[in-house]
């Protein structure tokens, strides 16, 4: 098994995603397995291998600077869960 | 034990553009909340980033600007965490691959004594949008406004050994970005923020110590002030036997004191990686060389040429070379001045040696005006040199009534005052207030003469040997004067009658 | 009218003989009749779809319309489209209007289609099989105990059951093909770069790419014109001349030269599909091909190079369903953390947060290099494998997947076993290749089989021209299903 159960916690966390103790158990197994597969990648030397991020060998376009979006911001807001004063509300952010 | 405190600074510029960095959003300072936040900034399912030319170019004009190598590639990558003002749940930014490399450096001046501070690196990025914690029922309110602005993080080697070298680093910094037209550089509206990544080490040793970083320094003042905290807080523990804990640390200027900043610790593994909306950024030669056209003369070199070419004292070149529309003013002025005293031009700014020694007597007196009364006029009135109300060719006007002998200095304080309240034109004021200084020896002679016959007593008192008493007579006959005696001449002709 | 060409569709609406609110009303009672049983649809709006009806029949009266006016598309999900509801078949988004279209819309819009509704999808078009739907499993119109393969499964169930004359999908490791040859169908995934991915829900940004699934090669062709074109919202659009994908339908196959990887061939694929794609190499000789066997020696480690990258980068763009600016939000939370993980444990399916969680580790501290980091050299020696191969060949020719449909549930419990049901189609997206399914006639339980056509960069045209002309000379693609 790749990972144990440390792991799974670990990565929930990151990932912001609320995992249930009587969870845990299944998401070992599976990402388990997940990795377990990915392993075989071992196999193969790459050394010297120029990693490829992208299909196409193409370079960034570049955009002219000019502010061309109008302010929308009442339609965005009508599809918001909590919206007060033009403003997105969250629970109180602690610095 | 002696400590040696050892400092390295990141800076964050925002980049001066219309338009967002990977969006058509504008990037106007204090517009209503979210009206500035189109699709792409608050990350709708679908957007996808779209790369501003602008931002590239400047980012460029910097790295040239500290003589840092350009990389002809870079890459944009994703920095993975949850922040209610982050929609994306990453930020855009450069890690392994900036656009500004290695190389680059900026000279600092701190007291009698010049270093050079090393640029580790220059990376642009976007910004994250404002948290707003006045109450809304126990909840924050998220504007995106300020999300995806362009910024330019901009970080050092720890090359700074005292809080007054970070902030003589930061201001040169301050300096040259708005100098080449990249940033404004309005700290209050953050268009430029400083961390500090402040250790201490026992002095004589090589390794570092254990740092923390330094948030919310939004003024110089502040740096400064933080810092100083920051190395004592690290002293004391040190001395106390204790350990530092590497930390982010947010400065209060209200309690003048570093905190923990706990929530900026949890769990930050930021699973760098490509992004794979957006290709490699490439500049070739013609884009670099394009930037460095647009370049002006950097402050450095025309500090160099303003000590070498107007023998100007260091302070003063530096002085007048923080911001480049005062060093424009200086130089219209002194080539105002220049044209009229010179019977052929100056030369060109950057290559003059012109007539010397009248030249350089003059340029020191321009140099003292602007760093004297126009400075203090313009502090005063809260202005900013391009919107001074005496042009340079105004003042122009005024100094070449002092060095062709037509007023006094002093006389020309007055002068200055009516032309800042918009009485008109220094030789209009001179003539409508009789203010033209008596030349005339033989006037001085007949106030001098009065002046020794009404006091014999202290004529005597010059003659037995007490030399003070002459500042006295300058006085009494600058009075009588009307403050309009030449006062060289004066000086010439008391002399010679006192001795007599 | 159900089983018409979109050319044929085409010819009618332009001759009068039957109006675009006609044909769509047609569809539309048609989804109203087989839907319950297929769930191929999330979203159908008739106002909407009648109204675009009407103003495309009043474009087709003016006599300027184009080969697309007034037909009805069907739209996967994915695909943003103004005032309609995008859910991606997540719960994340079961409420989200979406406030402005996708290209993709955009261009079907322009060219006067009607968009007949909003296709079921895989969550986050993560799955092979149509099951980790929010809004329930698309039942496969050939058997309904069969799934009709994912995440495309409610466009191709739809298309197979004949419930919209043709429609949308996307395809990051084979959700066009995949369920295209699990229900009959024909579709293509074009080079990536090729139609621009703005507004399209983002998966795995590197791999994503939309493209057209459609009963014929030559309605694909069709499809592929409007839905193709440089997009500068789009970085990775890439600007090249407009093209006719149809302008090589007709060309003789004479002299072609299919590769066959001898690593599609091998131990994993089931007998029946086996035959099926013989067969249909058989009829590839008698239009004056030949074959020559290839080799893509890298192509077995597509599956675990996939099941890295493709977590990594959905890891990264699922970050922003958060419950702050749209979508769900937990109803009960505490603090800020609180509502984050309880909106996103709450939201995502069981699917989704496994590849978030697999994506999130592989790019975590400690692990970049041996996972992230080596799957990206891997993906270029994958990519250099085909690079080798079309040196000897036109076009490859395989099977799509490994079996034809499996039933429902088979494999929903072990997600690697249902990984692997892409095994031939991983390959061309980490590529960035081309590549279509084209129906092949039937397994030994009667559920459809398709062949796979991988194309060089660029050559969807030749694509094309190769499946057009197969069915020329064969009719799986106008079977359809009977009796649902």
């Amino acid at each position: 098994m790749s990972l144990n159960l440390a792991d799974v916690k670990r990565i929930a966390t990151l990932a912001r995603i609320a995992v249930e103790e009587c969870e845990m158990p299944g998401y070992l197994q599976q990402l388990s397995n997940i990795l377990d597969l990915a392993e075989e990648m071992q196999a193969v030397d790459t050394t010297a291998i120029e990693p490829m991020a992208h299909a196409q060998d193409v370079v960034l376009r570049l955009r002219d600077d000019a502010a061309t979006e109008p302010d929308r911001h009442a339609a965005f807001q009508a599809i918001a869960p909590q919206v007060e004063a033009d403003l997105y509300l969250v629970p109180k952010v602690i610095e | 034990m002696q400590w040696e405190i050892v400092i390295g600074l990141e800076t964050h510029a925002q980049l001066s553009t219309q338009s967002k960095i990977f969006s058509g959003a504008a990037t106007a300072y204090g517009a209503a909340p979210n009206s500035q936040a189109c699709a792409v900034d608050i990350a709708l399912p679908g957007v996808l980033p779209v790369f501003n030319r602008v931002a590239a170019e400047k980012a460029v004009k910097f790295g040239l600007a500290v003589g840092a190598r350009i990389n002809r590639r870079s890459v944009f990558e994703r920095k993975n965490y949850f922040y209610p003002d982050l929609p994306k749940g990453y930020q855009i930014t450069q890690l392994e691959l900036p656009i500004v490399a290695e190389g680059g450096k900026l000279r600092i001046r701190v007291g009698d004594y010049e270093k050079d501070i090393r640029i580790t690196r220059a990376h642009m990025e976007e910004d994250a949008g404002k948290s707003l914690h006045e109450d809304f029922h126990g909840m924050t309110g998220i504007d995106l406004n300020r999300a995806g602005t362009p910024l330019v993080e901009i970080v050092t080697e720890p090359d700074m050994r005292s809080s007054a070298e970070a902030v003589a680093y930061a201001k040169v910094l301050h300096s040259l970005v708005r100098w080449i037209g990249i940033c404004d550089g309005n700290m209050q509206e953050g268009s430029f923020r400083c961390d500090a990544n402040v250790s201490v080490r026992p002095k004589g040793t090589e390794t570092l110590g254990t740092r923390c970083e330094i948030k919310n320094l939004n003024s110089f003042k502040f740096m400064e002030k933080a810092i100083d905290y920051e190395v004592r807080r690290q002293i004391e523990i040190l001395e106390d036997g204790g350990r530092i804990v590497q930390e982010t640390r947010l400065y209060d200027p209200d309690r003048d004191e570093t905190r923990s900043m706990r929530s900026k610790e949890e769990a930050n593994d930021y699973r760098y990686f490509p992004d794979p909306d957006l290709l490699p950024l490439v500049v070739d030669e013609a884009f670099i060389d394009r930037a460095r056209a647009t370049l002006p003369e950097l402050p450095q070199a025309m500090c160099e040429r303003f000590i070498r070419d107007y023998a100007l004292p260091a302070y003063d070149a530096g002085l007048l070379t923080v911001a480049r529309e005062l060093a424009a003013y200086f130089e219209d002025v002194v080539r105002a001045v220049g044209d009229a005293l010179t019977p052929s031009p100056l030369p060109q700014t950057g290559e003059g040696d012109g007539d010397a020694a009248r030249l350089n007597g003059m340029a020191k007196l321009v140099a003292n005006w602007l760093m004297g009364d126009l400075s203090a006029q313009l502090n005063k009135d809260g202005l900013e040199i391009v919107a001074s109300p005496i042009s340079a060719a105004q003042l122009a006007g005024l100094l070449k009534r002092i060095m062709d002998g037509t007023i006094s200095g002093k006389i020309a304080k007055e002068v200055f005052a009516a032309m800042w309240a918009g009485e008109g034109e220094a030789d209009a004021i001179i003539e409508a207030k009789g203010l033209k200084q008596v030349s005339d020896s033989g006037a001085i002679e007949k106030i001098v003469d009065e002046i020794i016959a009404a006091n014999p007593a202290q004529v005597a008192e010059y003659r037995g040997g007490k030399e003070k008493v002459f500042g006295f007579f300058v006085g009494l006959s600058m009075k009588a004067s009307k403050g309009k005696a030449n006062p060289a001449q004066l000086n010439d002709i008391l002399k010679k009658k006192l001795a007599s | 009218m159900l089983n018409a060409s979109l050319k044929q569709l085409s010819g009618l609406l332009a001759g009068k003989k039957v109006s675009s609110v006609e044909l769509t009303q047609t569809f539309l009672k048609r989804i109203a009749e087989l839907n319950p049983a297929l769930n191929a649809f999330i979203t159908v709006d008739e106002d909407k779809s009648l109204a675009q009806a009407r103003a495309a029949d009043a474009l087709l009266a003016t006599g300027n319309a184009g080969p697309l006016a007034g037909i009805a598309i069907a739209q996967k999900d994915i695909f943003c489209a103004d005032g309609w509801r995008t859910t991606c078949g997540s719960k994340m988004l079961h409420n989200f209007i979406a406030p402005y279209d996708a290209h993709v819309i955009e261009q079907f819009n322009r060219a006067g289609a009607v968009n007949l509704g909003k296709t079921n999808m895989d969550e986050f078009a993560m799955g092979s099989s149509n099951e980790t739907s929010y809004f329930g499993k698309v039942k496969n119109p050939w058997d309904l105990n069969a799934v009709p393969g994912g995440s495309s499964g409610g466009s191709a169930a739809a298309v197979a059951a004949r419930l919209c004359p043709a429609a949308t999908g996307t395809d990051t490791g084979g959700s066009i093909r995949q369920p295209a040859a699990l229900t009959g169908i024909t579709g293509i995934k074009p080079t990536y770069g090729v139609v621009s991915r703005y507004g399209m829900i983002a998966f795995a940004s590197s791999l994503d790419q939309a493209g057209p699934m459609a009963k014929s090669a030559e309605d694909c062709a069709l499809l592929l014109n409007t839905m193709a074109g440089f997009d500068p919202r789009d970085s990775t659009s890439l600007e090249r001349e407009k093209e006719d994908y149809a302008r090589d339908l007709n060309q003789p196959l004479a002299g072609l030269k299919i590769g066959l990887p001898k690593e599609f061939f091998a131990e994993g694929l089931s007998a029946d599909v086996a035959k099926a794609v013989e067969e249909a190499l058989a009829e590839y000789r008698k239009l004056g091909a030949q074959t020559v066997e290839v080799s893509l020696p890298n192509s077995k480690l597509a599956v675990p190079v996939y099941y890295v990258l493709a977590p990594a980068e959905a890891s990264s763009n699922l970050a922003r369903f958060d419950g702050v600016r749209y979508g769900y939000r937990a109803p009960e939370y505490g603090d800020l953390v609180d509502m984050y993980q309880k909106t996103r444990a709450q939201g995502f399916g069981a699917e989704v947060k496994r590849r978030i969680m697999i994506g999130s580790y592989v790019l975590s501290a400690g692990y970049y290099d041996a996972y992230y980091l080596k799957a990206q050299k891997l993906r270029r020696l994958i990519a250099q494998d085909f690079t080798d191969a079309f040196k000897q060949c036109d076009v490859i020719i395989g099977p799509t997947a490994p079996t034809t449909a499996f039933n429902l549930g088979e494999k929903s419990d072990d997600p690697v076993s249902m990984y692997l049901s892409d095994i031939y189609t991983i390959a061309v997206n980490l590529a960035g290749l081309p590549g279509m399914s084209v129906p092949a006639g039937f397994g030994a339980n009667g559920r459809p089989v398709g062949f796979q056509v991988i194309g060089n960069y660029f050559s969807e045209a030749k694509m094309l021209n190769v499946a057009h002309q197969y069915q020329l000379a064969t009719d799986w693609h106008t079977r359809m299903p009977q009796g649902i």
